[in-house]
């Protein structure tokens, strides 16, 4: 998983079924320093993180059409975690 | 990865390998989320049978991109999941 920062959104209207009614964010991918690497993703959102916040994402399809139950749908990245506070062992 | 693109243009392929018949594909530029270019252009599939030149499209990366056709697991690593009507940069 990959830790992010919430900075966009994405509004599709024509998209495949399994981003139907779902909310779209772009997420700027941090170093563990809280630094923006300069990539940004789009990626599903399930747990209603809001404009700003660090998040947890899961990069990953398997797991992200676990998480969608949709065994079929073409999709990787999901925000599956809003993160609270980030501690690093010296 | 999935990422924005914009459609830049189409490719014709007639000798292709089975399970890429009747499949659209389009090339799409890598875009950031201030809709600069990030990175070399890529050949997606269309997976919405409905993206057109300078649309700007939603493109999901690696296998996952093979779901978005209809007999899954063709031979694409990217393809178009998304028209994208508008975009939001709230960093700005």
């Amino acid at each position: 998983m990959k830790i992010g920062r919430v900075a966009g959104t994405v509004v599709s209207t024509i998209c495949v079924p399994v981003f139907e009614n779902r909310k779209l964010l772009f997420v700027d991918l941090l170093d563990l320093d809280g630094k923006e690497t300069g990539t940004d993703v789009i990626a599903v959102d399930v747990v209603g993180a809001g404009a700003g916040e660090m998040v947890l994402v899961l990069d990953e399809g398997n797991g992200a059409r676990q998480v969608l139950e949709a065994p079929d749908g073409p999709v990787r990245a999901v925000v599956v975690g809003v993160i609270d506070e980030l501690e690093l062992l010296p | 990865m999935m990422e924005l693109g914009r459609v830049t243009g189409t490719v014709v392929a007639t000798t292709i390998y089975e399970g890429l018949e009747g499949v659209r594909l389009l090339i799409v530029q890598p875009l950031d989320r201030k809709l600069q270019p990030r990175g070399r252009p890529v050949v997606a599939a269309d997976g919405v049978a409905m993206a057109a030149p300078d649309d700007l499209v939603a493109v999901v990366a690696s296998r996952e991109a093979s779901l978005a056709l209809p007999p899954p697991f063709g031979p694409v690593d990217h393809a178009i999941v998304g028209i994208v009507d508008a975009v939001e940069d709230w960093t700005r």
